[in-house]
């Protein structure tokens, strides 16, 4: 159990920790912190850039690099996921300590959480020993100013021996100071003096025996003592690095001599290997609480009131559903006129677009792929799904932001656990309502790669950002039909809420299958941190998430979508034998469609939106209208055009069931082989809701034929 | 991953009620979670104080070193504490 080097070890070397200088006389520092500490918030701050931030810990699961410009130098920043130490338990540890070893940085900045100082020292402590440059940088101060904690830096500085900067990441101007001091740590104008961390007598005896040795060789930037400390610690991956980094002739005969002899002295005092690695953690945490105290004042700390409500027993899991429907009822009632107004007006330049095309005397089959193949899927695709789209993206970032996300993992976590998978599952599967591969990329916070798979190959179900506006499409066209104002979007959102935990049902069902058969075992140890509650930056989140959504939506619909258009055009005008080479297709999947509850031409949608989900609907309409029932509709007729086609209730049902219920678009995938390492896993990938889909809309037509 | 000894009814982080402050005395947990919690800051003689349960009884969650944890009652079983 735990990490694999191969599935989390390449992707995390192969993730930016090779650095990119833009000039040779760039400095290059590494930032280093516990995880959801406001890192990525200060990096972006710094460089510019815009990762994407969460209020929950692990929300950076790829380290990134950026440049940031001083008065006195040009910096490259690089990112370093989240640790909580350097000694190197799992795969991101042993980056980080390896980055901040041997990655040939000029300066390390620290990032430490105002609010739980002592806990952020930990780390703090082991980095500035290992790499003396290091600048502390004590961040969330205006969060722990309101929870009342009050911070001494000077003497903190006193105390650690190193520059102490403290800022409040998202106020640029509090910046400042941790850019003079770094200026003036490169430019040899502060020189660090870390403290000494002191260890019990037998470990510092050990220490010196094996430092005497040490000190006589090139040890590269780390402190000898440290070194030395490091190799009785007796952890293979870091010989194996020191040979590396330090030539193979560094471990000889007089260094294994000096490190047994040094073992040998720690078993006297009743020191085994493993309680080694225990008693240094343990020196470390002491030596925090004690540059803490009186550094650091703290009043009682309790779980917020709001938490109390969010996680009990009577309102947590209505609360969680509650969010879900009101979160879905914004976007169909903000959805609508945007998706009206576009609708007339993309259409109308349609019309103007065939006219110009017939004004320039342009052949008809021109026309036909740019303007009724190409443009219309893409009007479609901005009309119908892309308001959905950008109205429920940033709301869901909200709610990421403001720290909810980790309280539903908190809540869901026994059922899980009941299907033995582990409760951060819950953390991906809400991502995957924005987006499917973004879910299966966030599975890396769950250490054991048996429920890391799980929450793979089960993301799917939870429908991602290009798929639920379908349902609610259909939702709205078939169920909701009659009922229209505040009654009727109320009723949209409770339908589509009531679909999403049929997905979230299958997870666990899936997962508890999964459990049992390939991916057999018991649920591993968790932990789980809930942040505190912070004030989500609205106004940047609604700009950054709508325009980044709807440059993205578009910017796939012209790629992927605008060709399918072109293609089905073509294929129903080029005709064999009287009938189109679309109705051969269609035809070939007429059976199939009828026994699962829908038709060729659906079916063939789903097909062809294996590189987007957005264009399935679009497409299916498209392939209606060339069929020609009905050869020119306006959205507003989009149910007449399903009738007209021989859609009933049940065909509706179906479409949903499947939508919720089929093989991922292609970018998750090939996420999905990355991540799980391996194509049998993107293969299991896509079968396992396929065959969901397949049997549960084969089982509701054979119902409903039964009873016809 | 754990160890052998089971415990039932003496003095475990998991038998803490929502409210009550303790000191740990020693954790009989190894491996990787071990490792985990030794970095959250929870260790021989650090004070933690359990702050909730989740909606169905567990996991429960616990403040420490600053910093509010959830831990499954399975883990917390095997971290002895004493009372203040």
């Amino acid at each position: 159990m735990g990490l694999t080097a191969s599935s989390t070890g390449i992707s995390a070397s192969d993730n930016g920790l090779v650095v990119k200088k833009r000039s040779p006389n760039d400095k290059i520092i590494a930032v280093a912190g516990n995880p959801n500490v406001g890192k990525s918030t200060l990096f972006n701050a710094l460089t510019g850039l815009h990762q994407h931030t969460g209020n929950w810990p692990g929300k950076t699961v790829a380290s990134a690099q950026g440049y940031c410009k001083t008065e006195d130098f040009d910096y490259v920043l690089v990112d370093i996921p989240g640790t909580y130490s350097l000694l190197a338990h799992s795969a991101e540890e042993e980056v980080a300590r390896n980055f901040i070893c041997f990655g040939g940085a000029d300066a390390a900045v620290v990032v430490c959480d105002a609010t739980c100082l002592e806990r952020s020292l930990n780390l703090a402590l082991q980095v500035m020993e290992v790499f003396p440059n290091t600048i502390v940088c004590v961040n969330l101060l205006d969060e722990a100013k309101r929870a009342g904690i009050k911070i001494d830096l000077a003497l903190l500085e006193k105390r650690l021996g190193v520059p102490v900067a403290g800022t409040s990441a998202h106020k640029k101007k509090t910046l400042r100071s941790l850019t003079e001091k770094l200026d003036k740590v490169c430019s040899g104008e502060i020189t660090t003096n870390p403290r000494k961390l002191r260890y019990s007598e037998p470990i510092e005896n050990a220490i010196s025996i094996v430092e005497k040795v040490v000190v006589k060789r090139n040890s590269g930037q780390i402190p000898a003592r440290r070194l030395a400390l490091m190799i009785i610690d007796n952890d293979a991956s870091l010989k194996e690095e020191l040979r590396n980094q330090l030539g193979g002739d560094f471990f000889d005969e007089e260094l294994d001599a000096a490190v047994s002899e040094a073992h040998r002295t720690l078993a006297e005092a009743g020191i085994t290997t493993e309680m080694l690695s225990d008693k240094i953690v343990s020196c470390i945490l002491q030596n925090a609480e004690e540059i803490a105290h009186g550094a650091v004042s703290q009043p009682a700390k309790k779980l917020p009131k709001i938490d109390k409500i969010l996680t009990s027993r009577a309102l947590g899991f209505p609360i969680m559903i509650l969010a879900l429907m009101v979160i879905f009822w914004i976007t169909i009632v903000g959805a609508n006129y945007p998706s009206e107004w576009l609708g007339s007006a993309l259409f109308w330049l349609g019309d103007r677009l065939s006219d110009f095309f017939v004004y320039i005397n342009a052949p008809e089959w021109l026309r036909g792929v740019v303007v009724d193949g190409a443009y219309r899927v893409l009007a479609w695709v901005a009309s119908v799904m892309l308001p959905p789209m950008a109205i429920f993206f940033p709301l869901f970032t909200l709610l990421e932001d403001l720290g909810y996300l980790p309280r539903v993992a908190y809540n869901l976590d026994k059922p899980f656990c009941k299907c033995k998978a582990c409760g951060k599952q819950a953390l991906c599967m809400t991502m995957g309502f924005g987006c499917n591969a973004a879910g299966v990329v966030g599975a890396r916070i769950i250490d054991s790669r048996r429920e890391r798979l799980i929450a793979i190959l089960t993301n799917n179900f939870v429908p991602c950002n290009g798929r639920f506006p379908i349902i609610l499409k259909i939702i709205s066209l078939f169920f909701i039909g009659g009922a229209i104002g505040l009654l009727g979007s109320f009723l949209s959102a409770a339908a589509l809420t009531a679909v999403i935990i049929l997905g979230i049902l299958m997870t666990f069902v899936v997962s508890r299958i999964l459990s049992a058969t390939i991916l057999k075992g018991e649920p591993s140890s968790f932990t789980l941190e809930l942040p505190p509650f912070r004030k989500p930056q609205i106004g940047k989140i609604l700009v950054r998430s709508l325009l980044d959504r709807t440059i993205f939506v578009l910017g796939r619909a012209a790629a992927v979508a605008a060709p399918a258009g072109a293609i089905i055009w073509v294929l129903a005008n080029v005709s064999i034998d009287g009938a189109s080479v679309l109705s051969y297709i269609t035809g070939f999947f007429e059976p199939f469609g009828q026994f699962i509850g829908m038709d060729g031409v659906i079916v063939t949608a789903f097909l062809l939106g294996l590189p987007a989900n957005e264009i399935v609907l679009p497409l299916a309409v498209m392939m209606y209208m060339q069929q020609g029932v009905l050869a020119e509709i306006a959205p507003s007729q989009m149910f007449e055009l399903f009738t007209a086609n021989g859609w009933t209730p049940v065909t509706a049902v179906c479409v949903i069931v499947f939508t919720l219920m089929h093989f991922p678009c292609s970018t998750t995938l090939l996420t999905i082989k990355k991540e799980a390492g391996g194509i049998k896993w993107a293969a299991l990938a896509f079968a396992i809701p396929t065959l969901c889909g397949i049997i549960l809309c084969a089982i509701i037509s054979g119902i409903s034929r039964i009873i016809a | 991953m754990k160890s052998g000894e089971i415990l039932t009814k003496r003095n475990c982080l998991s038998e803490m009620k929502i409210g009550e402050t303790a000191v740990v005395e020693r954790l009989l947990i190894h491996g990787s979670m071990r490792r985990r919690l030794l970095d959250l800051g929870l260790c021989e003689g650090s004070v933690v104080k359990c702050v909730g349960k989740s909606p169905l009884g567990d996991p429960s969650a616990y403040l420490i070193c600053g910093a509010v944890i959830a831990i499954r009652a399975a883990d917390a079983r095997c971290v002895i504490i004493r009372g203040i």
